[in-house]
């Protein structure tokens, strides 16, 4: 997929997250991670490309789709792609098999049979067999975060969205974790990444966008960017995340 | 069970002493001769009480669903009445419900009007507690409904109502206990339930305190298992977050 983004931008009261970032991807990036500082506007750029947040200003093209503005538009938008987020932030009322359920049931008008089966292929592919019919805070945060992905891969998205997924977690966890992005990577699933996990975005994304202060600063292909960063920031970011690892 | 009971012993051995000192002639007589209009004022306040209740809920729901609303007039409208009810007394609003605006309506129909106006009352309380238990649901939560796909109605039906449950309950519960013990001021616009029959049975007999006792356990044979069911239900729905 191609992704265009021109002067989005997306003010909190004062504070601009996003103050005119544009960028263009390459015409088949399929996997994209958002790099740079926190506070750089990662989780908010990941936000508006899946139409959780309407810019204020400026527009996103996926391919030759231009993002909707209004609110219906962009729910219909975001019923087509799969978030995934740093808190894990599944229902705590309800069970991991019913946390993947109820939106097959819900919004994607499946049956309650169709959608018990989908949620159990994929906890079990996941890894979390034996786990269906425990409350989130029953599980740990790897395996919360894996019913998570798996609760935004059931209806099978266009795009799958992921903000700093790993973040909340010990390292052997974020392994776990990681392991089901890398594989679903390889499957061909179209993802966009924020993350902090350099080794890792190295290893799986085809293009990078480097975010610092809420302008895209760099927007090239990931070889290109881990060998050859432009811009002193990214270098000066570059160093910094690798220094001990 | 054990600590319960020696509690209860304890707490009876008390008020029996209290009640002997006092010098006053007990007679459970005119109590006895009363006992089926004192059951037909139960029955009177248990009616009213569970119609309120309803009405209250329902009120309470919407007038919650009102403040939250982005249109600002609905929200000023709503936050008006919840302030108003809240604020001011119960008896003055069954006066001025019953002998100004009922009359002016031309309702006549004391039951009617006591339920409504008990109803509004309770359900501006319940208003504040529903909005108090939503509004506690954290925004990654509601970012979280957006994101699975769900609308605003259904964010409301399968995310946050289930949840703003469970933290209304202990106060929604409270509130209802004391919806039952506030029917009692509709005795003063004429609904003739059991502080309204007691009142007669004193007035009848010449006996000013022997009815409320028995009014008291009656109020009580029903608020003590509410609020014990209403914990039992908090167990049932505890879920760590």
């Amino acid at each position: 997929m191609k992704l265009e983004a021109q002067a989005v931008t997306k003010r909190y009261g004062a504070h601009a997250a996003l103050d005119g970032a544009s960028f263009v991807t390459g015409d088949t990036a399929r996997v994209i991670a958002l790099l740079g500082p926190s506070g750089g506007g990662k989780s908010t750029l990941l936000r508006v490309l899946g139409c959780l947040l309407v810019p204020d200003d400026g527009s996103v093209t996926i391919d030759t789709r231009t993002l909707p503005h209004d609110e219906d538009g962009a729910l219909a938008e975001r019923r087509k792609n799969g978030f995934v987020f740093q808190g894990y932030n599944l229902f705590p009322h309800l069970t991991a098999l019913q946390n993947i359920t109820l939106p097959l049931r819900e919004v994607h008008g499946m049956s309650g049979a169709q959608a018990e089966q989908r949620a159990l292929e994929l906890l079990h592919r996941l890894g979390l067999a034996g786990h269906e019919h425990k409350r989130p805070s029953q599980l740990s945060g790897g395996q919360q975060q894996r019913a998570a992905i798996a609760r935004a891969l059931a209806p099978k998205p266009r795009l799958l969205l992921l903000d700093e997924p790993t973040s909340a977690l010990d390292p052997v966890m974020t392994g776990e974790v990681l392991d089901v992005i890398r594989e679903l990577a390889e499957a061909g699933q179209s993802i966009i990444l924020a993350t902090h996990e350099i080794s890792f975005a190295r290893r799986v994304a085809d293009w990078v966008v480097f975010l610092a202060s809420g302008k895209v600063q760099e927007s090239s292909s990931a070889a290109g960017f881990f060998t050859r960063p432009e811009t002193g920031l990214a270098q000066h970011y570059l160093e910094g995340l690798s220094k001990y690892r | 069970m054990l600590y319960a009971l020696v509690l209860l012993a304890f707490a009876s051995a008390v008020f029996y002493a209290l009640f002997t000192s006092v010098a006053y002639q007990w007679d459970w007589e005119g109590v006895w001769r009363y006992r089926q209009q004192f059951g037909y004022g139960w029955l009177t306040t248990m009616m009213l009480s569970l119609v309120a209740m309803i009405v209250s809920v329902a009120l309470g729901f919407l007038l919650m669903l009102g403040r939250r609303s982005p249109w600002e007039p609905l929200r000023m409208l709503c936050g008006g009445v919840v302030e108003l009810v809240r604020g001011s007394p119960l008896l003055v609003q069954l006066l001025i419900g019953h002998y100004i605006i009922a009359n002016a309506l031309r309702i006549d129909q004391p039951i009617f009007t006591g339920i409504i106006l008990l109803g509004c009352f309770e359900g501006a309380y319940l208003a504040e507690i529903f909005r108090g238990a939503v509004e506690s649901i954290s925004a990654s939560q509601l970012e979280a409904a957006r994101a699975v796909g769900l609308d605003k109605v259904q964010t409301y039906r399968f995310v946050i109502i289930p949840q703003a449950l469970r933290r209304a309950l202990p106060g929604t519960t409270g509130q209802l206990v004391s919806l039952i013990k506030d029917s009692s001021l509709l005795s003063v616009i004429g609904i003739e339930e059991l502080v309204q029959k007691v009142k007669i049975m004193n007035a009848a007999t010449y006996k000013p305190l022997e009815g409320f006792l028995p009014l008291a356990l009656a109020y009580l044979i029903v608020t003590l298992p509410l609020s014990h069911l209403a914990r039992r239900l908090e167990r049932r729905f505890a879920y760590e977050t």
